[in-house]
């Protein structure tokens, strides 16, 4: 296929249908509306299911069913609509079954507003609803990217019987450059052995999150941690750059990772060996790169479009064996890459401290300013 | 979970009675009187006379029949607390030649499951809904339901239902009468054997009209719950017939000329 100019969420929608889309349920809400968009117009004529829900917690208890009966099935929506789908997405965990979600994330809590954000990391990496469970979240920082990985999702998802949650922001849905769409691949439809799907010749099936018995709700939590840890060892995935001479490393994801690199490039042009880990999968995290690095970094500058989420995962991993500096810019505020390459300048320039809390120094430091 | 208990009756070469093939051999956890059961054997035997059994795809909601799916021998999915017709969508949608039904309480459906069910009509989905209306939250212990009574005591109305304060019962019957997708909405009683034939004919119409793809389909159905309403499971029955049916009038609330034509 031809590389072409589109739109990110014009992309995740329509590299959906190539992968095998057969249902999707959503609702309204910017900034990812043009996705729900692109699917009203090329699901029916394709002859797949395509519902506008009454709600985001309709939508997500439309993909629970189809997800009931073994298709590939998916919703989108935007941080206060994950909000509402948190119900649904629990019960998904419960029941082991799979379906794709994507969050273009916007600036929060509340209504906040429509700008791109990173502020639900922890919802989405924390599972999001209630009860013992975790998500497979992927953050794209590009639109090729982002098409990738909703192809990767799927194939995730059904692997592990779980929800894959594409973690994107604002910007990753709303920009435009260009990438290349899949292949159209045709449908194929599975009966796997739990999919309650009303067919024949067989006993039946249920699929329920319901377990009365506390004894078979804690054997169950304890599948779901026995499956995490096969996602955990088997599923990380990340992007370095420059870090094999590095004596600084920047960690970043989507759209932060992505402008960290342009700052990480001017430093390096300025002699700072500086290099880059951009955790692909939020979730599970690449906390063992994170350990491996922190023995011979001299400094960590943990870049995040929120006050810092992704850094608690930081500095869990590197177990306070080098310094950790944070920048961020929350609320849907994007940073320049000039501001970056300061905080790289400043750290580079710095006697850094592990004792140092990087989250409450950045507070300061943003406060003075 | 639920234990298995086989059935203590032989089935007979000459019975006349027996349990619904679409019935699984395990015993239901409700209560003594209670009218789910009387609910249940009538979807069983609609299913088994339409030879249904193997194509069918049962919601279970939150609520008493929250195990509804362990009585049913069909394929079957427990939803959130009011979601099931959102549910019943998404496996219709994608499963367009299979019978989808729901079974929902009144505080699954005329509360939590307000919007999803009020849409649910209004798109049309070609589902069937089997609500059961006993004005009463049942399994967490006789609260007040949307469609409670004016002055009934409940654990969260003491000193009966105060419209003033609590508002008034919903009937959902006649609010889902006025979608345009609904092609089928009645509300039959359970609480004497001509009502409950009624009510069977009316759960066999509205899979039929599921069938030919007329659209939504619902049957409301006054049932019991002497248990927390405090009654004798006859007294109960009694009760509805004389304060249940004046604020829930029986009767078919929509039946599209579609519909019509196919009775």
């Amino acid at each position: 296929m031809a590389r072409e100019l589109i739109k990110g969420n014009v992309a995740m929608a329509e590299a959906a249908i190539r992968f095998g889309l057969e249902a999707y349920f959503g609702y309204p809400i910017t900034p990812q509306t043009e996705l729900l968009e692109h699917l009203a117009k090329r699901m029916p004529e394709l002859g797949r299911a395509f519902v506008q829900a009454e709600s985001e917690v309709a939508a997500i208890n439309m993909v629970y069913g189809a997800a009931c009966t073994g298709v590939r099935v998916m919703s989108s929506s935007s941080s206060p609509g994950v909000s509402l789908m948190s119900e649904g997405i629990s019960y998904i965990a419960g029941t082991e079954i799979p379906a794709v979600l994507i969050n273009v994330v916007r600036g929060g809590p509340g209504l906040g507003n429509i700008a791109p954000a990173q502020s639900d990391y922890n919802q989405a990496v924390r599972g999001g609803g209630h009860g013992d469970y975790r998500n497979i979240v992927l953050a794209p920082a590009s639109v090729q990217e982002a098409i990738d990985l909703v192809g990767l999702a799927f194939d995730l998802a059904e692997k592990y019987r779980t929800i894959a949650m594409i973690l994107a922001d604002g910007s990753i849905g709303q920009m435009m450059e260009p990438a290349e769409l899949p292949e159209m691949r045709p449908i194929n439809r599975q009966d796997p052995a739990w999919a309650t799907n009303g067919n024949p010749d067989r006993p039946r099936r249920q699929l329920t999150s319901i377990y009365l018995e506390p004894h078979d709700e804690e054997i169950t939590n304890l599948r779901l941690l026995k499956r995490w840890r096969d996602i955990q060892a088997n599923e990380v995935r990340y992007k370095e750059y420059y870090l094999d001479d590095a004596e600084y490393v920047v960690v970043g994801f989507g759209t932060a990772g992505r402008i960290a690199l342009s700052a990480l490039r001017a430093a390096r042009a300025r002699g700072i060996k500086v290099g880059l880990l951009r955790p692909i999968t939020l979730s599970p995290f690449p906390a063992s790169v994170v350990a491996e690095l922190a023995q011979r970094a001299r400094g960590f500058l943990v870049v995040e479009m929120n006050t810092g989420q992704m850094l608690d995962d930081v500095r869990m991993a590197a177990q306070g064996r080098a310094p950790i500096e944070f920048y961020g810019r929350p609320g849907g505020v994007v940073p320049f890459p000039d501001e970056i390459l300061a905080e790289i300048e400043r750290m580079a320039s710095s006697e850094l401290r592990v004792e140092t809390d990087p989250r409450m120094a950045w507070l300061e430091r943003a406060l003075a300013r | 979970m639920v234990a298995l208990i086989k059935p203590d009756f032989a089935i007979a070469k000459n019975e006349v009675y027996c349990r619904p093939q679409a019935f699984t051999d395990i015993s239901t956890h409700y209560c003594p009187g209670c009218t789910h059961g009387v609910a249940h054997r009538l979807i069983g035997e609609t299913l088994d006379e339409m030879g249904l059994r193997e194509s069918t795809v049962g919601v279970a909601p939150v609520g008493c029949s929250v195990f509804a799916y362990n009585y049913f021998d069909t394929d079957f999915v427990e939803a959130a607390h009011g979601r099931a017709p959102a549910m019943a969508t998404g496996i219709k949608r994608v499963l367009p030649n299979k019978v989808v039904f729901t079974y929902q309480g009144d505080g699954d459906l005329a509360s939590i499951g307000m919007a999803e069910i009020m849409h649910a009509a209004a798109r049309g989905e070609n589902i069937t809904v089997i609500f059961i209306n006993n004005a009463i939250y049942g399994m967490t212990g006789g609260q007040m339901a949307p469609t409670s009574l004016p002055g009934m005591k409940t654990t969260s109305s003491p000193n009966g239902r105060d419209v003033e304060t609590q508002g008034y019962p919903i009937r959902m019957a006649e609010m889902l009468a006025q979608m345009d997708g609904a092609g089928y909405v009645v509300r039959r009683s359970l609480h004497d054997p001509a009502n409950i034939r009624k009510a069977k004919k009316a759960i066999r119409t509205a899979f039929e009209v599921q069938l030919h793809g007329l659209g939504f389909s619902l049957v409301e159905l006054l049932s019991t719950c002497p248990t927390n309403w405090g009654m004798t499971p006859v007294d109960a029955l009694g009760w509805v017939n004389e304060h249940m049916i004046p604020t829930f009038p029986l009767g078919d609330f929509k039946i599209s000329a579609a519909v019509a034509a196919i009775k």
